[in-house]
């Protein structure tokens, strides 16, 4: 080939720099990001997933808000002390709703995707407000002010608006709900009605009675609501030990 | 401003170079102490006195952000705009896009403090800043690669030196890196709140495709354009290999892409990403090597100034310590090594052995270098530049070191088992296992600390002393003008 290559071209023409530069650090990210939106087997089919109820999704918003992610992952490994630890490993499908993700990075506290269920309502409020009273190795901060600061609603319908154009399928329109009564199922369709959200926000408050007082809706209902339903929402005893293996 | 040296006025605009300069450091003390601090909350949890705004999950990323946005991006800034000016011999562009990204600088980082502290944060590590402060971001981004890349433009070389490259595939990448990690969509036009665009698994390799590239190239091709121009003038020596510049260059650049995955593993994304990740995890240790050994033997030749001169004292031990860290990042991004060393302190130890050692010592040894000649002055103490030198090394031997015995610790309790099969260790017994190292780690964060603030007053000096001299000169020149005129 009569090419004669010479770096100096490169080196002596900024556009010609700025343009290799940009094609050189694009090809990475290409290869390894774009086929996980293509490839439909990256996130499994699995009965159970669900949105997040109205309220479980403002808990979201206050686990997000006090920057739990930083010490507290929420994806199990396959790794068989893990599994012993803290049950069967995390699936892609249950985290397709989460935005942002909430893998986490550290484990300064425990893994939390299987949280849901294992406690009372009455241990984790206990221990949101005083960790070492319940734990006392425990280096968790104190959130006494999650029992005593009322929920705020006034944007709830905004906030699920905003989850549903980013994809969550939460309802507004009747054709919307009748497609999550077939997905989901009529109970959990009702949960994810954008126009009911607040009414069911304070249903579920009410019934569950998170933070041991039914009049009030505080920070920690909606908190410890988040917690209780982390990793609950898949049956693991309706599939085969190696029925997911196959999608990784 | 008045004392400003009548070349650099005329050729020069140091003046944002001098401004970027001063807030860096004091973002350095400002981030340094937040580190300090939150360090201490996970060793004595009191320390959060129950007020929601000093809590570790919120100081946190004041922490990150402020060290590595604040100190390190302002650092950035300054030495880019310094070394183009010099390197291309030509003043910056525009002065008013330079101001610009000054303030535009500042804003972000004060208002991505105390929104953090409030509670605003899009809870994507590295990334927390809400869409308003993303957009300041994006804007003085641009300002930012217009000015650097239209100063390129004016030089008055037809090369454009290696120093240069680094800087712009830098300011590159971050414009790709934080566009795309940070779309999103706003709860309203008045709210903080924004929920991020992508979900779960692919929401995770784009964080993780961003996280670890604001290493490659905001913290490490970046800082080795820093190198490539400070390391040579300090020692007097001109770069070692103009070849291994070229390759590991382009190399770096390709390969640092792929491998934020390794961020992934025996996570919830299909296998064949993570393999491709740890693969090119461990081709990278090649760029890297290929920098450090440049810069080392660039220093080698000048080894009998490293005796007596302690800025390049801590130009040699950055180039050690990112020599060891991309050792370890590698080593780490082995599936096997990671299955224990992930989630553990063993990361915490693996990101201070590259931001302190690396990254800040560079950076303290390039602002030596550099601040006495915007000033035009020297160095008010030699002496107080050597205890900066030990307290920072001790200060960062305790920190890794500790962390390492702690991450391996958790790492393994987490995963014994006794005789009958069942884990031998609780959580909280792990937690209480690792306590001494955390207090150790408060320690070797005080050591680094206070070295930060011996550079901080030393600077102080410098710069008083250097207006001083910059006065009695103009007076000496006014006199023998008057004398002239009589």
């Amino acid at each position: 080939m009569n090419f004669n290559f010479k770096h100096e071209w490169i080196e002596t023409n900024v556009g010609l720099m700025m343009v290799i530069t940009m094609i050189v650090i694009s090809i990475g990210g290409l290869v390894e990001i774009v086929p996980l939106f293509l490839i439909k087997d990256t996130v499994e089919k699995v009965a159970g997933v669900r949105p997040y109820t109205p309220l479980e999704s403002r808990g979201r918003d206050i686990y997000l808000r006090e920057g739990c992610y930083l010490c507290h992952s929420q994806m199990i490994r396959p790794l068989v002390e893990e599994a012993v630890r803290y049950g069967h490993y995390s699936l892609a499908a249950e985290s397709q709703y989460d935005h942002p993700f909430q893998w986490g990075s550290k484990r300064t506290g425990p893994d939390l995707a299987r949280v849901g269920k294992k406690y009372s309502n009455e241990w984790q409020v206990q221990h949101l407000i005083a960790p070492r009273s319940m734990v006392p190795e425990s280096v968790m901060p104190n959130y006494p002010w999650l029992l005593t600061t009322p929920l705020n609603t006034s944007d709830l319908v905004d906030r699920l608006k905003a989850l549903r154009k980013v994809g969550v399928p939460y309802s507004l329109t009747e054709a919307e709900y009748q497609r999550n009564v077939k997905q989901f199922g009529a109970k959990t369709a009702e949960m994810l009605h954008i126009p009911d959200a607040e009414k069911n926000l304070v249903k579920q408050a009410q019934e569950g009675n998170y933070d041991g007082d039914r009049n009030n809706i505080t920070e920690m209902d909606a908190l410890v609501a988040y917690l209780q339903v982390l990793g609950t929402m898949v049956d693991f005893s309706k599939y085969d030990a190696d029925h997911f293996a196959k999608f990784r | 401003m008045a004392a400003v040296s009548v070349t650099s006025k005329e050729q020069y605009n140091f003046d944002v170079v001098r401004q970027f300069s001063v807030m860096s450091l004091v973002w350095g003390v400002v981030g340094m102490l937040a580190g300090v601090y939150i360090a201490a909350e996970l060793a004595w949890p009191l320390l959060n006195f129950d007020i929601p705004y000093i809590t570790f999950g919120r100081l946190r990323p004041v922490h990150t952000s402020g060290v590595i946005f604040g100190f390190g991006g302002s650092a950035l800034f300054a030495t880019s705009y310094y070394v183009v000016q010099r390197t291309c011999q030509t003043r910056l562009i525009s002065d008013a896009l330079a101001k610009f990204t000054f303030w535009g600088w500042q804003a972000v980082i004060v208002l991505a403090a105390i929104s953090y502290m409030l509670g605003h944060t899009q809870a994507r590590e590295y990334a927390e800043m809400e869409w308003p402060i993303d957009i300041l971001i994006e804007v003085v981004w641009l300002a930012y690669m217009a000015v650097f890349i239209g100063t390129i433009m004016r030089r008055k070389q037809p090369h454009i030196y290696v120093a240069n490259w680094f800087y712009l595939a830098f300011i590159l990448a971050t414009a790709l890196l934080h566009t795309f990690n940070n779309l999103a969509v706003p709860v309203s036009l008045f709210s903080m709140k924004s929920y991020s665009l992508f979900s779960g698994a692919q929401d995770a390799m784009v964080e993780w495709w961003y996280g670890h590239n604001a290493v490659g190239f905001f913290l490490t091709a970046a800082f080795l354009g820093m190198m490539y121009y400070f390391v040579p003038k300090q020692a007097g020596r001109p770069i070692y290999s103009y070849r291994l510049s070229i390759i590991h260059f382009w190399a770096l650049s390709f390969l640092y892409m792929w491998v934020g995955t390794h961020h992934l593993h025996w996570t919830a994304i299909p296998d064949w990403t993570s393999t491709l990740a740890a693969t090119f995890s461990i081709m990278l240790l090649l760029p890297s090597w290929g920098g450090m050994i440049n810069g080392i033997m660039t220093l080698s030749g000048a080894r009998d100034k490293l005796r007596t001169d302690p800025i390049l004292r801590f130009m040699a031990v950055a180039l050690s310590f990112y020599g060891m860290s991309t050792f370890e990042g590698p080593m780490m991004a082995l599936k096997s090594v990671n299955a224990l060393s992930h989630y553990t302190d063993w990361t915490i130890a693996h990101v201070h052995s590259g931001a302190l050692g690396w990254v800040a010592m560079i950076t303290f040894g390039s602002m030596y270098h550099m601040i006495p000649k915007l000033w035009d002055t020297k160095l008010y103490s030699q002496r107080l530049v050597y205890w900066h030198f030990w307290l920072a090394t001790i200060g960062i031997l305790l920190y890794i070191i500790a962390m390492w015995i702690s991450g391996i610790t958790q790492g393994l309790m987490w995963r014994t088992f006794d005789d009958f099969g069942n884990l031998k260790y609780s959580f909280a017994e792990t937690v209480a296992a690792v306590r001494p190292f955390y207090i150790m780690r408060v320690i070797g964060g005080l050591f680094f600390f206070s070295g930060m603030l011996i550079m901080v007053y030393n600077i102080f000096r410098t710069i008083r002393q250097g207006a001083r001299e910059a006065v009695e000169l103009e007076a000496k020149f006014a006199a023998k003008l008057a004398k002239a005129g009589a």
